[in-house]
């Protein structure tokens, strides 16, 4: 990373009448996330076009408008749009739940299916799937979102001495994540094949066949959660100066922390408990959205849309390359992810030859 | 004078390995079948099961144990581990590969590629680690190897998923158990285990001049680069063959070179040779263990390690010193 010149600080401010609500603008961040917003809503328009029964973007548009024939209709609101609204949901989640772990860990790798809180969530929903026998989407969502938060609160609860430490949290997590999986990996050898190849599926991560009936719950969650991460963003940026800084900036910093990692935890689980552990998404998608946006401070929103984005093109991909397999998508975001780790490595090492 | 008291309790060990399990053998009677086998049902049950499966966990615990006691001495650092840092992940990956999508069988042909895949993994954790200012810390070590291993999770998992025969199998090995492997399965990779630990006893006495820092280490006469390449020669044999016999176990690595460094104080010399000892020891008895604790089922040794590694991975992080390393 480059230090760069003092400046100013750059944007316009937004304010509400009364000054009441200040808001600093960039311009580049938000053109960019403009520019994402497009790219989410044209993606997802051709990810509801193509498929077994191709429809025209012109249908597709249409029948979301409430037109076209019920044919059409049936398709598009039954089968495609439920898939894509949840990729959409479930990435961009996981984009702000990242975004907030790699700002606390202060690191590009301390996202939450490092830190091990996935790994909880699988062994919930492995629990339920296969010794419960329970595969109905409820239990096992239930079952993903007890097992994220009981890991989380596991984790903090080691971690925390004299308040929370970023390399602290990461390690813990990572041992915690460990026996999680450890744990996962022996219920998948007790379970009968059907379960444990079903189990399995999960595990990878998965958006064969979401309905609304997953897309209600995270979207009601995400209602709540996401506004909450957005007003907690300006403690974020006040931590990444360091605790002392923030102490001077009024910023709370044990609580706030704490907060800021019970709102990752929430996203994550709920994520999780729609689709599965899907892997790299929280780990890229901030690192992206950062460097596109060239932006100073953690980019939660740039970062949730870029989530959205690379869940809907990798759920595209994985449906369109091997239409026959039914490839589940966390297989295509697991080869991004490699793909990622080898950039990360490239840039890493440019960084450090030029200085 | 440790070290013997380390031995005895090893072969303690090795006896319950031969006593215990679903069906239960008197120690008395373990030594008679043993020796002259007598074609009855607890002989054979000595002879064909519970010696390869014994011997094995020996010659896995003593490389994995070995192998973590290298990585923390090549890289100055208190958490590496061949199952924490990717190394096994790697090897497991190539593993999965080769039986999936080559349709290699047979452990004299896949464990090639537990090489291949365990030498690439360590190396490409060790530079995204390294990549950067600061170097490898502890925690971004951690990170990296984590990070790697979810990648090659994810490429085991496609294998897997697409054939369901290739599922089978590797929801069984990729939890890391001793179970079932017979005596070919030994034989096969002890002479690459026996390799891989000779080479990392040599070079006990460079890792001594290293620990003082790498210009120190050149000053007193040690060649930091040809030992950095020799040691990673022996992880990658260690882990490698350890892999491809028993699948990838967790925090052996991790945890025994801490408790050799805590009875003997920094020497590698008696690091290693503590290891050797000492991570067998830990292996048997967890093998043991996940015999007793569900009989007549059985936990797979790689979960008991994992259950009883990551407390004692939980207190090292805890502790400050450590951590700030």
């Amino acid at each position: 990373m480059s230090v760069e010149a003092p400046r100013i600080l750059p944007g316009r401010v937004v304010r509400s009448p009364r000054g009441r609500v200040a808001l600093r603008v960039e311009r580049r961040p938000f053109v960019v996330g403009c520019l994402l917003v497009v790219l989410v809503v044209l993606l997802a328009i051709v990810g509801i076009a193509t498929g077994d029964y191709p429809l025209s973007p012109r249908e597709v548009v249409e029948t979301l408008l409430g037109g076209g024939d019920p044919s059409s209709a049936f398709i598009v609101e039954t089968l495609r749009l439920p898939r894509v609204v949840c990729a959409l949901l479930v990435g961009g989640a996981l984009g702000l739940a990242g975004a907030i772990f790699q700002s606390i860990t202060r690191n590009p790798l301390g996202s939450p299916e490092i830190v091990g809180f996935t790994w909880g969530s699988a062994a919930g929903a492995v629990l339920v799937i296969t010794v419960i026998g329970s595969s109905t989407g409820a239990a096992v969502s239930g079952g993903a979102v007890l097992g994220g938060v009981l890991s989380a609160v596991l984790v903090v609860g080691l971690a925390w001495r004299h308040g929370i430490q970023g390399y602290r949290l990461v390690l813990v997590g990572i041992g915690i994540g460990l026996v999680t999986r450890a744990f996962t990996e022996y219920l998948l050898t007790r379970a009968r094949v059907e379960d444990a190849a079903q189990a399995a599926v999960w595990i990878a991560g998965s958006l064969n066949g979401r309905g609304w009936e997953q897309v209600r719950p995270l979207a009601l969650a995400l209602v709540v959660l996401v506004p909450l991460a957005l007003t907690l963003g300006r403690t974020l940026r006040a931590l990444e100066l360091g605790d002392d800084a923030a102490r001077a900036l009024g910023a709370r910093v044990d609580s706030g922390r704490l907060a800021l990692i019970g709102v990752a935890v929430a996203l994550t689980a709920v994520a999780t408990a729609a689709a599965g552990p899907i892997a790299f998404v929280a780990l890229a998608a901030p690192q992206v959205a950062r460097r596109i946006t060239r932006g100073s401070g953690p980019g939660l929103l740039p970062s949730l849309l870029m989530g959205a984005l690379l869940l809907e093109a990798s759920d595209c991909a994985a449906q369109r390359v091997w239409p026959a397999q039914q490839l589940p998508v966390g297989i295509v975001t697991g080869a991004i992810g490699g793909i990622y780790l080898a950039w990360l490595l490239a840039s890493e090492w440019r960084g450090r030859r030029s200085g | 004078m440790g070290l013997a008291i380390a031995l005895a309790a090893l072969a303690l060990a090795v006896f319950l390995s031969l006593a215990l399990g679903a069906r239960s053998i008197p120690l008395a009677d373990v030594i008679g079948d043993l020796f002259h086998p007598d074609g009855s049902q607890d002989a054979t049950i000595v002879h064909e099961l519970r010696l390869p499966r014994t011997l094995l966990g020996l010659g896995v615990g003593a490389a994995l144990g070995l192998a973590g006691a290298l990585m923390q001495a090549l890289t100055r650092n208190p958490l590496a581990d061949p199952g924490l840092l990717g190394v096994n992940a790697g090897a497991a990956a190539a593993v999965v590969i080769a039986v999936g999508l080559f349709g290699i069988g047979g452990l004299t042909g896949y464990v090639w590629f537990a090489f291949a895949g365990a030498g690439a993994a360590a190396v490409v954790v060790y530079l995204l680690a390294a990549a950067g200012r600061g170097g490898a810390t502890p925690v971004r070590l951690a990170l990296a190897g984590t990070a790697v291993t979810a990648a090659l999770l994810a490429v085991t998992q496609a294998v897997t998923l697409l054939d369901r025969e290739a599922f089978e199998t590797w929801r069984f090995w990729w939890v890391g158990s001793l179970a079932g492997r017979d005596s070919e399965t030994l034989a096969q990779v002890a002479p690459f285990l026996i390799a891989g630990a000779l080479l990392a006893l040599a070079l006990a006495r460079p890792l001594n001049a290293l620990a003082l820092g790498d210009d120190a280490g050149r000053a007193l006469g040690a060649h930091v680069g040809r030992t950095r390449v020799l040691g990673g020669i022996a992880i990658t044999l260690l882990c490698g063959a350890a892999t491809a016999a028993a699948g990838p176990i967790a925090f052996i690595g991790l945890a025994i070179p801490h408790v050799a460094r805590a009875i003997v104080g920094p020497d590698q010399r008696w690091v290693l040779a503590y290891s050797l000892v000492l991570a067998p020891l830990l292996l048997l008895v967890a093998d043991v263990l996940g015999r007793l604790v569900v009989s007549p089922q059985e936990l797979q040794v790689g979960v008991v390690t994992a259950f009883v590694g990551a407390p004692l991975f939980i207190a090292l992080v805890r502790r400050r010193r450590i951590a700030q390393l």
